[in-house]
Order: C-alpha cells, then sequence, then structure tokens
C-alpha cells in the first residue's frame, strides 16, 4: 500500500490554446479528505477526468492508488468510485434499478448486492420509495441516491464534484458526517470538489486552490490561512472620527481599515501586538468595547488567491 | 467481459423495453408492427406469405427500422441525459459497453421480427389449415432466420457509430434516416421505374439460383458488419465521448 492515493507530478490538460490545468503537483494522502477549490472554469472537472483516466493528459504524469493513469486506467477504476459534475442517474429508472445496475457493473454478488441496496437507501431515508422511477424526484434526493450509487461498491478513493450541491442543510450535513466516518472508520481517500469553503475547512486535512488551471495554493486550511491570509483586528465600540480613522491609515503595519456601524475592521500586515491601535484609538476619544484579533478565513484566503490578477483577460470555461 | 455485456445489455433492456418515456406509444407501435407483418399481410398473402422469395426482404428490411428506431439513443442519449460520463467513469471495459450496446439493439431488433415471423407462421397455419402444419421451406426460413440478424447487426454497428459522437438523439436519428434513405429507397423505388426498365431490373434476376444470392448477401452482411465492429471499436474514445457533449 503506497502512502500517497494520487500523486500529480507537472499534470497538464490542453484544450487547443487554452490550458485547461497547467503543471499540476499534488500528493493525496491514502485516507485523507483533499478539497479542490476554484471558480468556474478553473480545471477541477478535468482533474477528475484525468485522474480517472478519462481523458489523457498533455503532459506530466500522475499516480493513482499507486497505479500510473496512462497505463492502468481501467485498474484504477475498479477502485474508485465517483460523483461527478451531474449525477449520472437512470430518471427512467427506479432507485432500486439504478443500483442493482451499478451492483452488477461492480460484480457484487446478488444476494450481497441487495442487503446493500437495502443497507444504503434506509440509510438515506429512501427505501420506501425504491421502486419509484427516479425521473419525478427532487434534486437532493437524485444527489443522495447517486452518492448512494459512489459508495455502493466500498471504494478505496472517492471523487466527489460538488456532493452537496441540491441537498438540504440537514441532509448537506448528514452527508458530511457520512463521510467523515467513512474517512475515518474506513480508511477511504476522498477528493472533493467544492464550492463551499465551510465544507471544505469542516472535512479536508487538505486544500489546494485552483484558478485558471494553475495551482496557487496548496495546504492544511491553517497552513493557508497563515500563508495567504492577512490577521484581522475587529474593534466594536463608538466614536471613531474619520481623523482616527485615516491616521490608522498611515500606520506601516495597517494594510487597511473598514467602519460598520459601531465595528472598526482593522486588516494588519502581519501578527502584531495591537495594545499600541487600540490606545491610540482611545486616546483620540474612541470608546471601545470590545477587541477581537483573528486569522482570515479560508473564504478570505480564497477570494485572495484566486483574484490575484483580477485584470486579466478571462479564460473559457472548460469543464 | 461476458457477464459486463450482459449487465450492459440488462440495463438497456430496464430502459428501452420495460420503462421507455411514453410506454403505452412505444409497445402500441410494436403491437401495430406485428400486427401488420404478423396477422394482416399474412392473411392476405396465404400461403405465399411463407413460399415467395420476396417474405425474405420484407423481414429482413423489417430489424433495420425496429433497430433503427431505438439505437440512437445508445451513447447520444446517455450524453444527452448526462449518464454517460457515470458510465464511463465506472469499471466497464470499452468493449462491453459497445459490444453491451449494440448487442442490446440487435436483440431487441431481432427478437421483435422473430415474434413476428412467428406470428406470421401461425396466422397462416390458422387461416389456411387442412389438416398439415406448413412451414417455410428450409432455404427462406434459414435465410429469413440469419439475414435478418445479419441486418440487425448491421444497423446496430451503423446506429452506434452515429451514436457515439451524435451531440443529441435527433441529430443521431436524422443521420440514420439519412443512411436508411440511401440505403432502401432505391429498392422501394423498383416498382415505380418505367416498364420496359423494370423488366430489364428483373430480368437480370431471371435464373438466378436463390440460394446463392442468399450466401452472397449473408457474406456481404457478414463483412460488412465486422468492418462496422471494427470502425465502433476504433471511434470508441472515452476522452471524445466526453467532450462530444461539452
Amino acid at each position: 500500500m503506497t502512502a500517497n492515493a494520487i500523486i500529480t507530478d507537472q499534470l497538464s490538460r490542453d484544450f487547443g490554446r487554452i490550458k485547461a490545468l497547467d503543471r499540476l503537483s499534488i500528493q493525496v494522502p491514502v485516507g485523507s479528505v483533499f478539497g479542490f477549490l476554484g471558480p468556474n472554469g478553473a480545471g477541477k472537472t478535468t482533474t477528475i477526468r484525468l485522474l480517472l483516466g478519462l481523458l489523457e493528459p498533455t503532459q506530466g504524469t500522475a499516480m493513482v492508488l499507486g497505479q500510473d493513469i496512462r497505463e492502468a486506467a481501467e485498474c484504477i477504476r475498479v477502485d474508485c468510485g465517483a460523483l461527478l459534475e451531474h449525477n449520472g442517474i437512470y430518471e427512467r429508472l427506479s432507485a432500486e434499478n439504478n443500483l442493482e445496475f451499478y451492483g452488477r457493473v461492480w460484480r457484487i454478488p446478488a444476494q450481497e448486492r441487495q442487503a446493500r441496496i437495502r443497507e444504503l437507501l434506509t440509510n438515506l431515508d429512501l427505501w420506501d420509495r425504491r421502486k419509484e422511477a427516479v425521473g419525478k424526484w427532487s434534486r437532493g434526493m437524485k444527489q443522495k441516491l447517486a452518492m448512494a450509487r459512489a459508495l455502493f461498491h466500498r471504494p478505496r478513493l472517492l471523487f466527489l464534484d460538488e456532493p452537496t450541491a441540491g441537498l438540504d442543510p440537514s441532509a448537506a450535513a448528514k452527508l458530511r458526517d457520512d463521510l467523515e466516518k467513512l474517512v475515518q472508520f474506513e480508511g477511504v481517500t476522498v477528493f472533493l470538489n467544492t464550492h463551499n469553503l465551510a465544507e471544505a475547512e469542516r472535512l479536508c486535512q487538505l486544500i489546494g486552490i485552483i484558478r485558471k488551471g494553475e495551482l496557487v495554493g496548496l495546504g492544511s486550511p491553517t497552513e493557508l490561512r497563515a500563508q495567504a491570509g492577512k490577521p484581522r483586528l475587529t474593534i466594536t465600540g463608538k466614536n471613531f472620527s474619520s481623523q482616527v480613522i485615516s491616521d490608522l491609515q498611515t500606520r506601516p503595519e495597517v494594510l487597511s481599515v473598514d467602519k460598520h456601524n459601531t465595528r472598526l475592521s482593522i486588516q494588519l500586515e502581519e501578527m502584531i501586538e495591537t495594545a499600541p491601535l487600540v490606545s491610540m484609538l482611545v486616546s483620540a476619544g474612541a470608546q471601545v468595547e470590545e477587541v477581537t484579533k483573528s486569522q482570515s478565513s479560508l473564504e478570505e484566503v480564497f477570494l485572495t488567491l484566486v483574484n490575484e490578477d483580477r485584470g486579466s483577460t478571462e479564460k473559457t470555461d472548460v469543464n | 467481459m461476458l457477464t459486463d455485456i450482459t449487465t450492459v445489455i440488462w440495463k438497456e433492456a430496464r430502459e428501452f423495453i420495460t420503462v421507455r418515456p411514453g410506454l403505452r406509444g412505444g409497445w402500441t407501435g410494436l403491437l401495430i408492427i406485428l400486427a401488420v407483418f404478423g396477422i394482416l399481410i399474412p392473411l392476405q398473402e396465404g400461403i405465399g406469405w411463407l413460399q415467395a422469395p420476396t417474405t425474405i426482404f420484407i423481414w429482413a428490411w423489417l430489424p433495420f427500422i425496429l433497430v433503427n428506431s431505438v439505437v440512437a439513443d445508445a451513447f447520444a442519449g446517455e450524453r444527452e441525459r448526462h449518464t454517460l460520463e457515470t458510465l464511463l467513469a465506472s469499471r466497464l471495459s470499452d468493449l462491453a459497453i459497445l459490444i453491451g450496446k449494440i448487442c442490446s439493439a440487435i436483440i431487441y431488433g431481432w427478437g421483435i421480427t422473430l415474434v413476428g415471423v412467428l406470428v406470421g407462421l401461425v396466422t397462416v397455419n390458422i387461416s389456411n389449415w387442412n389438416g398439415e402444419a406448413i412451414f417455410f421451406p428450409p432455404l427462406i426460413g434459414a435465410a429469413v432466420f440469419f439475414l435478418s440478424f445479419l441486418v440487425a447487426w448491421l444497423a446496430a454497428g451503423l446506429g452506434v457509430i452515429v451514436s457515439l459522437r451524435a451531440g443529441s438523439v435527433r441529430q443521431a436519428q436524422q443521420t440514420l434516416s439519412v443512411a436508411f434513405l440511401v440505403l432502401f429507397v432505391p429498392l422501394l423505388l423498383l416498382p415505380l421505374l418505367p416498364e420496359n426498365l423494370r423488366v430489364t431490373v428483373q430480368s437480370a434476376f431471371v435464373g438466378v439460383d436463390l440460394g446463392q444470392v442468399v450466401y452472397m448477401a449473408a457474406g456481404v452482411l457478414v463483412v460488412i458488419d465486422i468492418l462496422l465492429l471494427a470502425i465502433a471499436s476504433r471511434r470508441f474514445k472515452r476522452a471524445e465521448l466526453i467532450l462530444a457533449g461539452d
């Protein structure tokens, strides 16, 4: 067993003159959740397609579960489960038949197949509706069924492309719990494409941020916040005069100052002693009630990284 | 491989027979075909329906129509309904998916044709009963059986090739309709030719041994069918199948 479920080295894919993925090099440890964040068209779906051997890379290499994607794509797919951009549910078929089909695809013996269908559909509260054609179901129900299909054969590596899209908050929370258990108790590795930063922060041990095919950030949520995020000082109180705000802005350790009603939000260059800033405010007549020092959220880190070259031309969405 | 092929056939059967959209319409269409070719025409033609060589042409033509009506959906339909990528991301091999799709279409077209043949046989026997069962002459019976299979295979192979890259089911159906016109309309127009031209064409076939014609047709069809299978196999590229829908 290799220590990394996924290793990519300079993995790239072009579509004509468009670089959908540009020299991606990552390592995803076995039994971890890797979150892949990026705006639409950044190359997230292309990456999953490459790792599943559905697309050929233009250059670079990738090993998935110890096997080369160029040479052993079929073997890789045997051990992988996938919930892709579209849920892939056969809407004319019943929920039971959808799972029955993929159970047969993975050659699960009939008796075990029946037991697994019952287990998964019961767990998702869909057992009573197993005979219905799925076409009339809500998007969330279809998404739950697609998740059940992806997990049906107990894959070692799970590719999930926006798995909680369309789910109601409680179903999404349950799915996140299930994913955590899957990783914790069954050692499944999860490659998670998501726009949901709270979800990524909660589930992922490792996060990659991609922009226009290029990896612009990689690390644990804490590391990313430390690397790309700036500390913030939030001060609640009264009498924040425009003079004191402009005085604050001239200080070298202050990046920006925003005032919203009774709250002053100060973006700092680095984590520093904040007492001098507070006493400066108090001396200028401000009444300070509360001072909070915090790191940037993952959302702020994400926005900083993906908006770094805002001025450049928008890239065509190829995935 | 065989298990995987039967799995694909199992799914296709569930999709286009058990739960086709407009189920009633689908079954009604099939019942009309069976009523026309299994009851009405046999009643009109009598014993000739079993013994005239033209019956071979009719039963060989029918599976082409039947397969054509479903095969466009094979890949274009999966692409349109966004199920293709998930199927391609499974452990199924290229060949299992391809052959599974082709076999499903053949079983559908050929199976219904054989049911029609049997219904026709029963109809002729009931309407012309004289105490003894009437059957197809061996050559005609064998020709109907094998040629209808080979034509179903031809239609399935052609249909799958078209469906592989078509952006939508409608586009695939349009392309297949053109193929159908090219292949069959000249034959259907034969009776409309001027008398002297028609006599010339027909005289070319007078004295020709039916057995030889059947063997030749079967030989040509086998070659074309194998060729179509090879082309379909070469054109089955997962990357291109996925990107054709993007």
